[in-house]
């Protein structure tokens, strides 16, 4: 078995006092040779393990004949965002843990061909004959979830506006996601493909208040998909949590990646440098946040996490990126309480470690407090990643509408809510990734699909 | 694009805008806010929305230069586009019948207090509007204010108009004189604190309407959180209107001045002239 053809990447030292992207993308060599170790599998697992069902084999297979733009047919048949998926999937949990090459080695670095095919083939546009039905649907935010249902809603042949309440689309890709990890570039050549085949894009425009449901069924759309997200941050309720310079990671990010702010004072939007900096969470989003936090200059920057590694659900390149940039895990601890100075902005996090215990409803060991063990760690800084509870805007403004005691919007089988013509998908129902989201939003474009056609 | 359809300087740096953004002009309530931002580098600032013209499709805005951000809007002039303009924010102000009302304003609330004492008056409640402001030059919106009150009673700093003090030394005496059902504040958080502290004491409902530092406005950042009860609130979507007996004041205070050494910054290198593009035409 050949070998893998690894991602090249910018050393360390340098990647982590800048913004731009740390996989710098495979050669045309390096793509024909991970390509040619495809097996191309007459039954391939690969496509099983892929949320969205692309034919890995079929698009790699134009790839060994370097001809992205054939593999780019292939890949668009399934998905809409394929820079952005070869990029942020975690593949090695999907398609590439099902790869048959995995059980014996390693396995088809699916993901990166992906981002190499669509990276060449950017400037081309989508040649898609789309047979236009008329009738109108409306999607509520611009996420991942979002456009996908929507992208597949418009090749279907329905008119589809899509409505965000930022200034800018994208959702999570261009407000949570890093520069360094999805250069916007990269997302705005994605989402102009999907205007160009005729999406409509309204920003500033909050569904539930700027304009309601009930005014979308009014303006004759037939079918409305809700995919808002999760938006509503979790904060540990432990003492000083409001001190300043305590931001959860949302704050943090959007201030960064959305606002810009690394450029302040050429953007207006001001972010905290601080130089001793403490991540609490073991998610992507305390890595990105970590990995931020250390571009941004900080000394230090340390990633409290209350399990140990094995049970973080970063992404294992992710945690490497993290460590080589200079990111400290401190593992099996929990911040009981934040103290603060004279200003009222912290200055350091008292700690306690943590134990493990049975496995929970997660599968994970849970964990637990080792009493009188205690102690505090020094910051100027803290960015707290602890998840998301779904937006509540929308569900609370529109009558009828189900939610479960999470706060999720209830769907069908048939990504139906509890209101006939609204659907529901993403993390407002209770996905958890981008490409989670995206194979939501586009069984749930069948689905729409299917109720209009009745 | 949202196009400024009128200005006017009602009051020392003081600008009223109106702005064509006819949904939210449709959909907007007394107590909601917008959130705007002037172009592709600006940040967002929330704003109370101060009025609205559906038929016209406006939205009122009035603001105190104070940072970059409003220095910046002043300088605009009527015709000119501002980039994003996304509201009604947050819920509206629970209008019913109290029975006597007094609303207080300090300095640029009062714009925000106007469409508040509008519906309350139209409720069917005696208004009192009590108005703050350093001095005479910046009280704005006197003839407005007075048409929506049954009486309305200014203080200022240094006495050039109403009563020389502060908006609680008014309130105190018209708590002693009248039977107050509710009082409304909205203003500079000190103003805010002390109209709480006082009517905390004689146990009168205490709304208050909060403006913390906010990004998006719909619930997903968390800067605009605050302490309310013990717990914690998002002004967001959670507010922007508490109870002012429950708010930590305190931690309000420190949290708006998080980036005052920024924001510093971020004017200093403001380089657009500080004087209106307007007044030279």
């Amino acid at each position: 078995m050949s070998q893998k053809v690894n991602m090249p990447e910018r050393a360390p030292q340098i990647r982590r006092k800048d913004f731009k992207q740390v996989n710098t993308g495979y050669s045309k060599e390096e793509m024909l040779a991970e390509a040619k170790r495809c097996l191309q599998c007459k039954n391939p697992m690969c496509v099983k393990g892929c949320p969205v069902e692309i034919n890995i084999p079929g698009f790699i297979k134009y790839l060994v004949e370097d001809n992205p733009s054939e593999a780019m047919k292939v890949l668009k048949q399934k998905t809409n965002l394929p820079a952005v998926c070869g990029r942020v999937c975690p593949q090695e949990n999907q398609c590439e843990k099902s790869c048959i090459l995995s059980k014996k080695g390693e396995a088809v670095s699916i993901g990166n061909l992906e981002r190499y095919a669509a990276d060449a083939t950017s400037n081309i546009e989508d040649n898609i004959a789309i047979k236009k039905n008329g009738m109108k649907v409306a999607v509520v935010g611009s996420g991942p979830a979002g456009l996908t249902c929507g992208g597949d809603l418009l090749k279907l042949g329905y008119d589809v506006t899509v409505y965000e309440s930022l200034h800018d689309s994208g959702g999570v890709l261009r407000y949570g996601i890093p520069e360094f990890r999805l250069p916007k570039k990269v997302l705005d050549i994605e989402i102009e493909k999907l205007k160009k085949l005729g999406m409509k894009i309204v920003l500033n425009t909050l569904i539930g208040r700027t304009k309601t449901i009930q005014n979308l069924f009014d303006e004759e759309f037939k079918a409305i998909f809700v995919a808002v997200g999760a938006g509503l941050p979790v904060f540990p309720k432990i003492p000083g949590e409001n001190l300043n310079h305590i931001y959860c990671s949302n704050e943090f990010l959007v201030r960064v990646n959305l606002m810009r702010a690394f450029d302040f004072p050429h953007y207006d939007t001001p972010v905290y440098s601080g130089k001793n900096v403490i991540v609490v969470g073991g998610g992507n989003t305390a890595m990105d946040s970590a990995r931020t936090a250390v571009r941004l200059g900080a000394n230090s920057v340390k990633l409290i996490y209350r399990r140990s590694e094995e049970e973080m659900p970063a992404r294992r390149e992710e945690r490497r990126h993290a460590k080589e940039e200079g990111v400290e895990f401190i593992t099996l601890t929990n911040p009981v309480n934040f103290l603060g100075d004279e200003k009222k902005a912290v200055k350091a996090v008292e700690c306690v470690k943590m134990l493990l215990g049975e496995p929970d409803e997660s599968g994970r060991r849970r964990p637990y407090e080792m009493e009188g063990s205690n102690y505090t760690i020094d910051a100027d800084m803290v960015i707290l990643a602890l998840g998301l509870h779904p937006n509540p805007i929308l569900p609370s403004l529109t009558k009828g509408l189900n939610i479960n005691s999470h706060g999720h919007i209830v769907i069908d089988v048939n990504y139906m809510t509890s209101i006939s013509g609204i659907f529901a998908g993403g993390d407002i129902v209770g996905g958890d990734t981008v490409i989670s989201a995206m194979g939501m939003g586009k069984k749930a474009a069948k689905a729409i699909d299917t109720y209009l056609k009745k | 694009m949202y196009k400024i359809v009128r200005k006017k300087e009602i009051g020392n740096k003081v600008h009223n805008l109106e702005i064509y953004a006819p949904e939210i002009a449709k959909n907007a309530k007394a107590g909601q806010f917008v959130i705007f931002r002037i172009d592709e580098k600006g940040e967002r600032v929330p704003l109370t929305v101060a009025g609205t013209n559906p038929q016209e499709g406006l939205v009122r805005i009035i603001f105190q230069e104070a940072g970059k951000s409003t220095t910046h809007l002043a300088s605009l002039c009527e015709g000119d586009f501002i980039r994003d303009f996304v509201g009604p924010l947050g819920h509206p102000t629970v209008i019913k019948h109290y029975g006597i009302v007094v609303a207080v304003a300090g300095g640029v609330g009062a714009a925000e207090l106007l469409p508040v004492i509008k519906e309350l008056k139209t409720a069917g409640n005696k208004v009192i509007t009590i108005v703050g402001a350093r001095c005479k030059d910046l009280i704005i919106l006197e003839d407005e204010l007075k048409q929506e009150s049954d009486a309305l009673l200014f203080a200022t700093n240094d006495g050039t108009c109403g009563v020389k003090g502060f908006v609680t030394d008014i309130l105190k005496e018209v708590m002693d004189t009248q039977e107050i059902n509710i009082v409304y504040a909205i203003g500079p958080v000190p103003m805010m604190k002390a109209v709480a502290e006082l009517t905390k004491e004689k146990h009168i409902e205490t709304v208050v309407s909060l403006n913390p530092i906010m990004l998006d406005g719909t619930g997903m950042c968390g800067a605009c959180r605050v302490t309310v009860n013990g717990k914690t609130k998002f002004a967001c979507v959670n507010g922007p209107e508490f109870d002012a007996h429950s708010v930590h004041w305190d931690e309000l205070s420190s949290r708006l001045n998080s980036f005052k050494d920024l924001e510093k910054i971020s004017f200093d290198n403001f380089t657009v002239r500080r004087e209106c593009k307007c007044r030279k035409k």
